[in-house]
This record gives C-alpha cells, sequence and structure tokens, in this order.
C-alpha cells in the first residue's frame, strides 16, 4: 500500500464513520455479519487453535532436555505463547484468509456490478453501509475468537502433553496456573481489536476501488489478503513494543 | 427539468466530455445518443453525480447539484431514480427486498404500506407475483423491469437510464422503451436515456443530444434525426444497412 493508496484509504474510512441513514437497518446489518466474522469462524479457529497448542506442548518438551528445568515450565510457555502471540496472530491471520477474502471479493463484485453505483444514486453513504458493519463486527468478534482460540490452545497442550506423555496432566495444569500476569490478557485483546479492524477494513478498501472484472475482483482479493498480513505482522510489533 | 451547461471532463488528459450543454424537460424522453466512447454514460454519471465535472454545472429544476456538499446532494438523490445497464440489482436480496430497500432506508412506511407500494411498482412492470425470486432466477429483460421497478418506488421527479436495452432482444427492448415512455408521461418525470440504439432514438425520442467525440453535434426529436445534413450524426443513424435501405426506400 502506497502513500496514495493510504491517503484513499483513511478518506474511505472517514466516509465510513459518517452518521448511518437508518440506524435499525445498520444494527440488523452489524447482526449479520457478526454471525458471519464470529459464529461462522468459531469451527476453524477452535481446530487450529487446538493443534496449534497441542504441538506447542511438544515442542516445548523437546527443547526443554535439561532435569534442572521443570516440567511445569511447559504449561506457563505454552500458556503465555498462547495468550501473547499464538492465538492473536495466528488467528488473525487466518481470519484474514477466509473473511479479508470474502469481503473483497463481495465488495469487489458489487463495484463492478454497478451496485455500489446504485447505493449511491439512491442517497445512501455506500462505504458507510457496506464497511462499517463489517468493521463493528471485526473489532467485537475477533477479541473474543481470540479468547476461545486462547482457552483452546492451551487445553490442547493439556491434551497434547496428557496423550504423548510430554508432560503430565499434574505438571501442566500447575504451569498454567503459576505466575500468571492477567495483564498478558489485555495486551492480546488489544492485538486482536486492531488486527480485527484490519482484517476488515483492508479488504474493504481493495474491494471497494476495483475497476474492471472478474478477473480484478480476484486479484484484488488476494491483494487484500496479503496486506493484511502483512499489516497484522507490522501491528503485532508494534503492539507488543508498545505494550510490553 | 434537468439543466447541463458547459460540462467539461476528462480521465488523464484524455478529454471525454467538452463544453456539453442542453436541457432536458420534464414529462418527455430526453435521449443522449452516440457511438461507444463518445462520452454519454460519463455525461450520465456527471450529472448524477457519480463523476465530478472539471467544469460546468448540472442544475435540477434550478438547483445546481456541481458544488453541492455530500448531505445536500443526498436532498437531490431522494428525487433520482436509475436503471442502470446491468440492472445493478442487490443479488443477495429478492426483488421484494431490492425494491423494498429505499423504502425501508428513506420512509417511515409500515411493512404492509411498503408492501402495497412494491406490489404496485411491480404490477406496473408488468411482474406482479415475482416478489420473492432473486435476480439470479430472473431473465435480462425481467432484471430491467425489476431495475425500473425499484426506480420508480420512491416516485422519482428524475428518472436516467443507462442503455436499458443493451443485452436485450428487439421485442423486449421494444417493451421497456415503452414502459419508460409510459412512466415518464405518467408521473411527469424528466427522463433521460443513454442509448445507441435506433430503435429507442426512433420509437421514444422526444428530445436527443447527439454526442461525438466528447461534443456535442446535434439536438432535436426522433422527427427530425433522419433529416439532417450533419454527417457525424449521418454516419451514427444509418450505419447499420437496414436503415440505409429504410433510408433509401423513403
Amino acid at each position: 500500500m502506497n502513500f496514495t493508496n493510504f491517503g484513499r484509504y483513511v478518506l474511505l474510512l472517514k466516509s465510513v464513520f459518517r452518521k448511518p441513514e437508518k440506524l435499525k437497518i445498520y444494527l440488523k446489518e452489524i447482526a449479520k455479519q457478526m454471525d458471519y466474522v464470529g459464529v461462522g469462524s468459531v469451527g476453524l479457529i477452535a481446530i487450529i487453535s487446538t493443534f496449534i497448542g497441542a504441538v506447542m506442548t511438544l515442542q516445548i518438551a523437546f527443547q526443554l532436555v535439561s532435569d534442572f528445568i521443570p516440567k511445569t515450565i511447559i504449561g506457563s510457555v505454552n500458556r503465555d505463547s498462547s495468550i501473547l502471540e499464538l492465538s492473536p496472530t495466528i488467528s488473525a491471520i487466518v481470519l484474514a484468509g477466509k473473511i479479508g477474502s470474502a469481503i473483497s471479493s463481495e465488495i469487489g463484485s458489487m463495484r463492478v456490478t454497478e451496485q455500489i453505483d446504485a447505493l449511491e444514486i439512491m442517497g445512501i453513504n455506500a462505504p458507510g453501509y457496506l464497511i462499517l458493519p463489517k468493521i463493528i463486527s471485526g473489532i467485537t468478534m475477533v477479541p473474543m475468537l481470540v479468547i476461545i482460540s486462547m482457552f483452546l490452545s492451551i487445553t490442547g497442550g493439556y491434551i497434547g502433553g496428557s496423550i504423548s506423555g510430554a508432560v503430565t496432566p499434574a505438571e501442566y495444569l500447575q504451569g498454567i496456573t503459576t505466575d500468571f500476569n492477567p495483564y498478558t490478557i489485555v495486551v492480546a485483546l488489544v492485538k486482536a481489536f486492531v488486527f480485527g479492524f484490519i482484517i476488515t477494513s483492508v479488504p474493504a478498501y481493495e474491494g471497494f476501488y476495483v475497476r474492471g472484472g472478474a478477473l480484478e475482483v480476484s486479484m484484488a482479493s488476494t491483494r487484500a489478503v496479503v496486506i493484511s498480513c502483512i499489516s497484522i505482522l507490522v501491528c503485532d510489533y508494534l503492539v507488543t513494543q508498545l505494550l510490553l | 427539468m434537468i439543466e447541463i451547461k458547459d460540462i467539461y471532463k476528462s480521465f488523464s488528459g484524455n478529454d471525454v466530455l467538452q463544453g456539453i450543454s442542453g436541457k432536458f424537460e420534464e414529462g418527455v424522453t430526453n435521449l443522449i445518443i452516440g457511438g461507444s466512447g463518445s462520452g454519454k454514460t460519463t455525461l450520465l454519471k456527471c450529472m448524477v453525480g457519480l463523476h465530478q465535472p472539471d467544469s460546468g454545472s448540472v442544475l435540477y429544476d434550478g438547483r445546481d447539484f456541481t458544488p453541492m456538499t455530500y448531505e445536500q446532494r443526498i436532498e437531490i438523490r431522494k428525487e433520482i431514480g436509475m436503471l442502470f445497464q446491468g440492472s445493478a440489482l442487490f443479488d443477495s436480496m429478492t426483488v421484494e427486498e431490492n425494491i423494498m430497500f429505499p423504502l425501508n432506508m428513506f420512509t417511515e412506511q409500515t411493512r404492509s404500506e411498503k408492501i402495497d407500494r412494491i406490489n404496485f411498482c411491480l404490477e406496473r412492470v408488468n411482474l406482479a407475483g415475482k416478489n420473492k425470486l432473486f435476480p439470479a432466477e430472473l431473465s435480462g429483460g425481467m432484471k430491467k423491469r425489476v431495475g425500473i421497478a425499484r426506480a420508480i418506488s420512491m416516485n422519482p421527479k428524475y428518472l436516467f437510464c443507462d442503455e436499458p436495452n443493451s443485452g436485450l432482444d428487439p421485442k423486449t427492448s421494444i417493451v421497456i422503451d415503452e414502459l419508460i415512455k409510459e412512466l415518464t408521461e405518467e408521473y411527469k418525470t424528466t427522463t433521460i436515456v443513454v442509448t445507441h440504439d435506433m430503435n429507442s432514438v426512433m420509437g421514444i425520442g422526444d428530445y436527443i443530444l447527439f454526442l461525438h467525440e466528447g461534443k456535442k453535434f446535434w439536438e432535436g426529436s426522433n422527427k427530425e434525426i433522419a433529416h439532417t445534413d450533419i454527417k457525424e450524426l449521418n454516419d451514427f443513424v444509418f450505419a447499420s444497412r437496414f436503415m440505409k435501405a429504410a433510408k433509401d426506400k423513403f
């Protein structure tokens, strides 16, 4: 995203946050988007998080070969890694692929078939009507998905450790309950909020300014996912630097 | 009435519109005609505010649309109905929801009032009972008619149609043309149709503005169009063998 695009992105966001024509219709649309972004992604996030937690436990156990290090550390490392990094970032990257491409394709198709022009002609603020509900659903539902992901990732670690014998359930439970800093949850939720904004607004921008036909829509969709993923990683670093 | 004054528009140094002026009266079907790339769709988009002209003005019953703010334009846009070339129906919504959409956004009508209005509009375009169909289940001509129904649902003062006959068979084209003309006369709308279809030109062109390479070359009615000595216009009007043969015969 070069400076011209960034400027257009900011101007688009300015239009997105204009006063809605009719709040009731926007609320209905927000509920629909929350269902799609949130409820529709729970299964995917659950599978990914559980397996990542399980794999993390095995890998930490593999690396901790010294007898001087208690095995309880496996639980605490898995807990902090899941909360601070894996759950927010991996979830966001996966959601950027699933939701980001869908948002970009949907809005891009509406653009090339003149549906966005039709909204504008009717006197409806097209960016507001099409993008605002998606952004609100992103910044509310992604943190919720990340909370689910944290829980399942830690649970996945428990299951993986128990099945493989890498760590006993008692050691794992002791590890995840020792020296827990609740502030890590705050950091994770801030990240989730920022990522939720990125994975909805960037694809919406890419779709909104598509010109051409089906090929350009698919290219915009790919670009949206790539830019979203890079933005997530950059913001991940910035938020971590700022808050930790 | 809509009046355009000296409209200029260029894209990346390419002058698409060069000083177009014209007056479009209410209750008559106004046509903007011209070959592909002549600037007619750009002119239409400048008129409805989808493009901002580089200079010139668009007056809706004396109200200058061009310098208006976003909020001021909304008031005029509520008086505009538009039929798009590809119909531009919202494909996630049924026919009924498409027509109800502007009613939901801008009126405080009850659901039964809205349904009555939808049924009236659908009957008006001969699509009664098609409320629950999705756009994907409609033919091209039916989509255009739903587009018209949606455009008239808010009782517009100004009706714009961008190539309403494109992709339609000649018989369906005539049905759409006649429908546009009937609605214009019935509701006294200021109707502007962008087309390059000669059947439409001869059939419903009460006032015709001919564009060629971004300039206005001629204006008049369908009764006058066949009797001009403007080469560019004659090349356009009599481009087909059928029209040439018709001219030679009469």
